[in-house]
């Protein structure tokens, strides 16, 4: 049964990256004109000669099947072609640049479950009190603030008002240390962090809710268990099965989010050089980076699926 | 409006939580002046509305960032352009693009999504798998490879793209409030008198998935305008000088240090319509909850 169920997701996720990466491939075939005029910039479309030379090297007489077949197999081997503008390999930037944006998304799910859990469990525990009331208003505000409006707002407060932290920049892990890195990184994690603590919170609470009705919540204060050690022990555990699995598929969509508090906080990560691709027309990067983002949200999201099943032995046993 | 119809309205909002009264007049209020503001330009500046373009500043008549005075009730941008004025123009902007989304959602998602609901078979395996992989790419990606690659600029394109990419949710809201619905005591009886299965999708199905379908569509316009303010403030929708809450926003960005003034308004506006927009839409859900639990 599992191996079924393993077999149906892995093809899944096949048909899935498939059609990923043929939308990706069609994105720049289908622009209106030869694909050339795309792919090089304005001033380089002068020198015939060069134009010749890089319909060669890109083989783009082929058809579009050849094309497609050969991009794909490149892509699976680390070569997405290079930038005509900056004549840098894709697969380089992808690889400078990733670091930063990894680092900020796991960061932002940090953030987002040190506040989420204990906020969506007093929450629960006491249903429609204070505190309750009071999250409850909070975290529909903060799921109604856009990214970029929270980045700029923080460097506002912090930078210009209170003046603790830089505003952009980046002093990488490996060379300045973590406080040095932190400096740089807390801000625009914190941004990031927002909207996944806001939608955690609600579901843990709604999570701990129910689990706070079942039966053996009440044998546990039947027995005289002191209230903190039953959220703690007896029902925040159950519910970490729902915390991990949402906090899990965030991470994935939190890849694509860095790219604009990245570049509001102007940070070296793969979201600021797809828009640099973008304000460039660098079609070769911004197909590159596309196809390389969208295949990591769809192999993180199938990772989690099967993460889900291997933990809940219920679903395992559907 | 009909006595009695008229009494019904007063009574549902009535029962409306005050902070939901607030947000339903504040979602009134933008819709009001972002047509009101489009009024004035069809008529070219006959109706009582700032310029949202003039800069007084270039003729000496006024100041960049300038506090609210009489003339400019919120104030002046950094090129001294009226706050109100363009603050109305662009939620013009987020209006449009979220109304397509919830339009073309609402009438073709909720139907395809009702139709394969009730159907079912093969073409519905088909089509939610296809929609799977569609909902597969990360939307913000794909959004900006779009319009990137496209150079998609101008307001009808950007409402059309958001529009076509929107709608695979809505199949998928339709489809699952269809199989619920389809169950149902009042659709198997009219199964058993023969109603045609036509009739029944169209008098029994999509009337009662309607309600849960607007419930989602104010939250997705929140999460809509969201997205095309982030694409305005990367500089990735309308276009400059065109004013949208986004590159607002993004204008401003650069004279933070000076004065956060003209972020704050288009800010305020943009999370008002957003909380607003969540509001109803919660409120909303929960009365369906209640009420199918009734039924």
């Amino acid at each position: 049964m599992l191996a079924k169920v393993l077999a149906i997701r892995m093809v899944r996720l096949i048909a899935t990256l498939f059609v990923v990466s043929l939308l990706t491939f069609l994105l720049v075939e289908q622009l209106p004109g030869d694909p050339i005029l795309a792919i090089l910039p304005p001033e380089a479309l002068d020198d015939l000669e060069n134009i010749e030379r890089i319909r060669k090297e890109l083989k783009l007489d082929d058809s579009v099947f050849t094309r497609y077949a050969r991009w794909v197999g490149d892509a699976l081997q680390g070569d997405l072609g290079k930038s005509y503008i900056t004549d840098q390999p894709v697969a380089e930037a992808i690889k400078d640049r990733i670091p930063v944006t990894i680092e900020l998304a796991l960061l932002a799910t940090m953030i987002a479950a040190l506040f989420a859990i204990p906020i969506g469990a007093l929450a629960a525990y006491r249903e429609g009190g204070y505190f309750d009331r009071i999250t409850s208003a909070l975290t529909t505000a903060a799921l109604s603030i856009p990214g970029f409006l929270a980045g700029i707002f923080f460097i506002w407060l912090f930078t210009l008002k209170f003046n603790w932290l830089p505003s952009t920049g980046w002093n990488r892990l490996s060379e300045k240390g973590l406080l040095a890195n932190l400096q740089t990184a807390i801000l625009p994690a914190s941004a990031l962090a927002l909207a996944p603590l806001a939608i955690n919170a609600r579901l843990i609470r709604a999570d701990m809710i129910g689990t706070l009705k079942e039966d053996y919540i009440l044998s546990a204060r039947a027995k005289g268990l002191r209230d903190r050690y039953i959220l703690m022990r007896h029902a925040l555990r159950p519910s970490s099965l729902t915390a991990i699995t949402v906090f899990a598929l965030q991470l994935g969509g939190l890849i694509g989010g860095t790219v604009v508090i990245e570049t509001v906080f102007a940070l070296p990560g793969l979201g600021t050089r797809l828009i640099s691709g973008i304000y460039q027309r660098d079609v070769m990067m911004i197909q590159g980076i596309t196809l390389f983002i969208a295949t990591v949200y769809v192999v993180v999201n199938t990772a989690v699926d099967l993460l889900y099943l291997a933990l809940d032995p219920r679903i395992r046993r559907q | 409006m009909s006595g009695r119809r008229q009494q019904r309205v007063l009574q549902i909002f009535s029962a409306m939580p005050l902070i939901v009264k607030i947000a339903l007049l504040w979602l009134i209020f933008i819709l009001l002046a972002a047509i009101y503001s489009r009024l004035d330009r069809l008529f070219g500046q006959a109706l009582p509305l700032q310029d949202p373009f003039y800069q007084p500043f270039l003729f000496g008549e006024a100041s960049p960032v300038e506090g609210p005075s009489s003339a400019h009730w919120l104030g002046t941008d950094v090129l001294s352009r009226d706050n109100l004025s363009r603050l109305l123009h662009g939620g013009w902007v987020s209006l449009v693009v979220a109304g397509t989304v919830v339009m073309f959602g609402i009438i073709i998602g909720g139907f395809v999504g009702a139709f394969v609901g009730y159907a079912r078979g093969r073409f519905e395996a088909i089509t939610m798998a296809s929609l799977d992989v569609i909902l597969a790419f990360p939307p913000l990606i794909l959004l900006l490879a779009l319009v990137a690659v496209y150079k998609v600029r101008n307001l009808t394109m950007i409402a059309l793209v958001f529009g076509v990419l929107g709608v695979p949710t809505y199949v998928r809201i339709a489809r699952a409030s269809t199989l619920g619905v389809a169950g149902r005591e009042f659709v198997q009886a009219a199964e058993a008198i023969g109603t045609p299965r036509r009739a029944i999708l169209f008098r029994e199905i999509i009337p009662n998935i309607l309600p849960a379908l607007f419930a989602y569509a104010l939250i997705n316009a929140g999460y809509v305008i969201v997205i095309e303010g982030t694409l305005s403030y990367l500089g990735l929708s309308v276009q400059i000088p065109e004013p949208t809450w986004g590159n607002m926003i993004n204008e401003g960005r650069r004279d933070i240090r000076q004065t956060i003034l003209p972020i704050f308004w288009p800010g305020l506006f943009l999370t008002l319509t957003v909380v607003s927009l969540n509001l109803v839409g919660d409120w909303l859900q929960q009365r369906i909850a209640v009420r199918d639990a009734a039924l």
